[in-house]
């Protein structure tokens, strides 16, 4: 909290407060309210039943598998949990939205307050407070660039059951707010709730922005009065990390010069356009909606056996948090190296089976630099790598017994990348195994000091100077020699 | 007309079964009387062809021996039911000519137990009215005529107007009906026919078109209170399709038809005497506490003191739920479409032209009362009170075990009479507002006539779930009225 992010304006510094409210589609298999197929790639409205396309007489029955999923993430959150809560009516007209009303809970949400401790990239921490988290239906699809007259509707994904996750207005940064959602993800996915893919737009934020001098947002959190903040502008479904900072750099500056021109910033809504990297008003004020919410009379209030609740919890798996703890005594990570690795949960799975009986840290070091580095050049998840983690943990052991060294050891990464195989079949078939045979070594000395007689007296006066001897012992035996050898080998013949 | 269609349900099924009779006759003799009715405009759509299938499809299983409950008997559908493959309106020309792919719970229930559909009837738009005149097919003529009144056309009622004069002209043995705030027990008692409103969750909503989701409830039209309660008890039934629906035992309920009312504490709730009420309602209600005295009842005064909230709060709670259930007749998906230079053209030309006048009234009532500012005032305001209502009928059953009240604070009314005041039409409702408010069941049986020759009924109302002694107190109000008028055919 303390590092708030600066902007500089012509009257002064600004800062930002960023608040989000991210839709988590629920990983379920059929929808919120009415028994038909959730699934990606389906033809338009194949998966369309008589309850999603609002025919008449047709009623809402709520899906109880969505529920459980809500009560694991909210515990994910460690939040409170609702016992009674209720379903309440959004009414606003759109073609994608054939009841004429989103089903979604407005006074009374499932889960209340939680929080999420988000890690930075420095390693450092901070946390965010979850204001509720509740249930609705997501709407259609309305596709505009059909037809240059018509719009087309697809309805598949019409009563698709959300998690809106709304957080306090608790971070400072562009960096921040993308910390929080890459958090929340890897939360979401350890639970097994949602899927987390944003380029599905099965995880997309809605993200407040809105800027104030130094020291108001202080004062904001003293007292809870929004009044020390700025007007603030809701940025609609942004759906990469990535487009979540440029957004709110972008719409930052724009109200900052609006103030600093003597305007005011109208709350509204706005869209964020990538290719022009700018943001624009979705809808006016004048066009603000009503929406007349009400107790959706179709549906029961919501209650939970706590007994239930209690099962829930008791079958959740081991956290981010846990896991990042648990990483850092059990292995001697870093915070950084931990945070990492459970930022995904694949990656943190990959690790400890790599890590079996091997040095930890050297095993996140190849897992977390080379691995990743290699993956993230070629677009590719932990889940699709050609090396598998048994093969790293291998990579690993021949680095620790002494067949190769670090320098090798990459070559021989290359290698494994291409398909070759195991390291050990690696290291065999290419000879790359490390020359520790002393004899070979000191012959390649004695004939490097003997062709070189003034930079072997020259080294007496200049001991750091060895690393040219070491290099060209290196060079001479193709990197195969233990470097620890040789330096040993070159101190006593050049006597130092 | 035949015989046939003057029997009731019971005779008719008793008919059936000993093979007197076959259903395609007494389906033929039906459609007959429905063709020759059409100037009481009670059916919307006649299906004679399907009934006829129906009918021959319920000979088989008698003579097979595979019967159902209501095996053979022919029936008129309120057109507020979906019925697969049969056009389905709720009276108004939104819905155009949609047919839908589905059966509603309550029709499949009737057609499971072999029951025969002559066709779709008719009711106010979404059922929302009194007098049946906000019906897109134009209103239904109630086939009693008034000694006194000259020869005017009367109302039948409403919203269920099409089964109840469907009923009491003896085109159907029976009827399917709803009702919201008094949609079928107000009709019943317009027409001389009886009609029950279960308690709220009896039957399913599913697959009938939404008029206010808290508040509609499925129930029979029918001759006699046995004929209602044969009908209620093949309607109802838990149905997880509908949420709200009860995971309750159906009980059988004709045998509580005719059971002693000996003993039974009868509720008479004072604040029903309301100002201007006609001397003949008040002196048929006495007679109806003279009458189950005499049964051995016991009566007992009892207070309801928030009843006079009843009416305001329905109408606003009533047309809130309304003014969303409706926003689905977009043009969008299904049904009539209004064409327009833009999408907000298109919606409003939609609703312009596919809704009548009551339908929008609510419509902007419900979305004013919903609306950021007023929501308070009224709309949670109205929930509160229906909360009093509903503590005000549980006070009252720790003295009584049923009430007895008027069903209506008049007879019949003339068509047109009362189309120019909307205050003057929701009055109608006063007395049946308060048991859908509190979801309780309750009957209207036909239990003497006006000074013109109107029928009039009394309404009986029970504790939830106990639609056996509302059966019970209603068969021993029938027996001791011996109503047997019927209406004088002019059609």
């Amino acid at each position: 909290m303390t590092n708030a992010f600066t902007l500089k304006g012509r009257t002064g510094d600004w800062e930002i407060v960023l608040g989000l409210e991210v839709h988590a589609q629920v990983a379920s298999n059929s929808k919120l309210f009415s028994g038909a197929a959730v699934g990606f790639g389906a033809g338009p409205n194949e998966q369309v039943s008589l309850v999603d396309a609002a025919m008449p007489g047709m009623l809402p029955v709520l899906n109880k598998y969505c529920v459980e999923q809500a009560v694991r993430t909210g515990l994910g959150l460690k939040a409170q949990i609702n016992l009674k809560s209720r379903f309440d009516r959004k009414n606003y007209f759109y073609p994608d939205l054939p009841q004429g009303y989103q089903i979604s809970q407005f006074e009374f949400p499932i889960v209340g307050e939680g929080e999420v401790i988000v890690d930075r990239i420095d390693g450092t921490s901070f946390t965010v407070r979850i204001e509720r988290l509740h249930l609705e239906q997501d709407a259609g699809k309305s596709i505009h660039d059909l037809d240059p007259k018509a719009t087309y509707v697809d309805l598949n994904r019409s009563g698709t059951a959300l998690m809106e996750i709304v957080s306090k207005p608790d971070m400072r940064s562009p960096e921040d707010a993308a910390a929080y959602v890459k958090k929340l993800r890897a939360i979401l996915i350890t639970l097994g709730t949602c899927d987390g893919d944003m380029e599905k737009g099965n995880l997309r934020a809605d993200v407040n922005v809105s800027v104030c001098r130094p020291g108001d947002y202080e004062k904001f959190r003293e007292t809870g009065s929004f009044s020390h903040l700025g007007t603030r502008c809701e940025i609609k479904n942004v759906n990469s990390y990535r487009f979540i900072q440029q957004a709110i750099n972008v719409e930052a500056r724009r109200q900052i010069e609006i103030l600093e021109d003597g305007g005011k910033v109208d709350q509204e809504t706005r869209l964020y356009d990538p290719t022009k990297n700018e943001t624009r008003s979705m809808r006016s004020k004048e066009e603000a909606h009503d929406y007349r919410y009400f107790p959706d009379p179709d549906l029961l209030p919501l209650v939970l056996d706590p007994a239930w609740v209690k099962e829930i919890e008791a079958g959740l798996p081991e956290l981010p948090d846990a896991k990042k703890a648990r990483l850092m005594a059990d292995y001697g990570l870093s915070a950084y190296d931990a945070s990492v690795l459970i930022s995904d949960g694949e990656v943190a799975a990959f690790f400890e089976e790599a890590a079996k009986g091997r040095d930890a840290k050297l095993v996140a070091n190849w897992t977390l630099n080379d691995l990743l580095g290699r993956l993230g050049k070629d677009g590719l998840e932990i889940t699709a790598s050609p090396i598998s983690a048994a093969d790293i943990g291998a990579l690993v052991g021949l680095i620790e017994d002494g067949t190769i060294s670090g320098k090798i050891a990459r070559t021989v990464f290359e290698h494994m990348w291409d398909g070759e195989g195991a390291p050990a079949a690696i290291v065999e078939k290419h000879g790359l195994v490390q020359i520790t045979d002393t004899g070979a070594i000191e012959t390649a000395v004695d004939a490097l000091i003997a062709a070189n007689p003034d930079k072997a007296a020259a080294v007496k006066e200049k001991p750091q100077a060895i690393g040219w001897f070491v290099g060209q012992v290196m060079k001479e035996t193709g990197g195969k020699a233990n470097p620890a050898a040789v330096n040993e080998i070159l101190k006593a013949k050049l006597g130092l | 007309m035949s015989e046939l269609t003057k029997l009731t349900l019971k005779a008719a099924l008793d008919g059936l079964k000993s093979k007197s009779f076959s259903s395609v006759e007494i389906t033929r003799a039906h459609i007959a009387a429905v063709e020759a009715a059409r100037p009481l405009n009670a059916f919307v759509l006649e299906t004679p062809d399907k009934a006829l299938e129906m009918a021959a499809a319920a000979d088989a299983r008698i003579a097979s021996g595979d019967a159902g409950r209501l095996e053979g008997a022919p029936l008129g559908i309120k057109d507020l039911f979906c019925t697969k493959g049969v056009r389905s309106t709720a009276c108004s020309r939104i819905l155009g000519n949609f047919v839908p792919e589905y059966e509603s719970t309550v029709t499949a229930n009737l057609f499971d137990d072999g029951a025969v559909m002559l066709g779709k009837l008719n009711l106010d738009e979404f059922a929302m009215g009194s007098s049946n005149e906000t019906s897109a097919f134009g209103n239904v003529i109630n086939p009693w005529k008034s000694a006194s009144g000259g020869n005017k056309a009367l109302t039948p009622g409403g919203s269920s107007g099409g089964s109840a004069a469907a009923v009491a002209a003896d085109l159907c043995l029976g009827a399917t009906a709803t009702d919201t705030g008094g949609s079928i027990r107000q009709p019943a008692a317009f027409t001389g026919t009886v009609g029950i409103k279960p308690t709220y969750g009896r039957c399913s909503r599913w697959g009938i078109v939404a008029f206010a989701s808290s508040l509609d409830q499925a129930g029979p039209i029918a001759k006699t209170v046995e004929d209602a309660a044969i009908l209620l008890t093949s309607m109802a039934g838990h149905d997880p399709r509908d949420s709200t629906s009860l995971d309750v035992e159906t009980p059988d309920w004709a045998p509580y038809v005719g059971r002693s009312v000996k003993g039974l504490r009868i509720g008479v709730p004072k604040e029903y005497r309301v100002d201007g009420m006609p001397a003949e309602i008040e002196k048929l209600w006495q007679d109806g506490i003279d009458w189950l005295k005499e049964a051995g009842a016991e009566i007992v005064e009892v207070s309801l003191p928030h009843t006079k909230y009843a009416l305001p709060a329905y109408y606003i709670v009533a047309p809130a739920e309304a003014s969303s259930n409706l926003a689905r007749y977009d043009g969008m998906r299904y049904g009539f479409r209004a064409e327009g230079g833009n999408l907000t053209e298109i919606y409003e030309n939609t609703r312009a032209e596919g809704f009548g006048q009551e339908v929008k009234r609510r419509i902007l009532i419900g979305t004013y009362v919903l609306s950021a500012g007023y929501y308070d005032a009224y709309y949670l305001k109205a929930q509160k009170v229906r909360r009093r209502i509903a503590d005000d009928f549980d006070q009252a059953w720790q003295t009584c075990d049923a009430l007895l009240t008027p069903t209506a604070p008049s007879a019949a009314f003339a068509l047109g009479e009362r189309n120019a005041d909307p205050i003057a039409m929701y009055l109608n409702d006063v007395f049946t507002v308060t048991t859908n408010l509190a979801g309780l069941p309750s009957i209207s049986v036909p239990a003497g006539l006006d000074s013109g020759g109107l029928p009039l009924g009394l309404q009986v109302i029970g504790r939830a779930l106990d639609e056996g002694t509302v059966f019970s107190v209603a068969g021993a109000l029938e027996k001791a009225a011996g109503f047997r008028a019927k209406a004088e055919r002019w059609w």
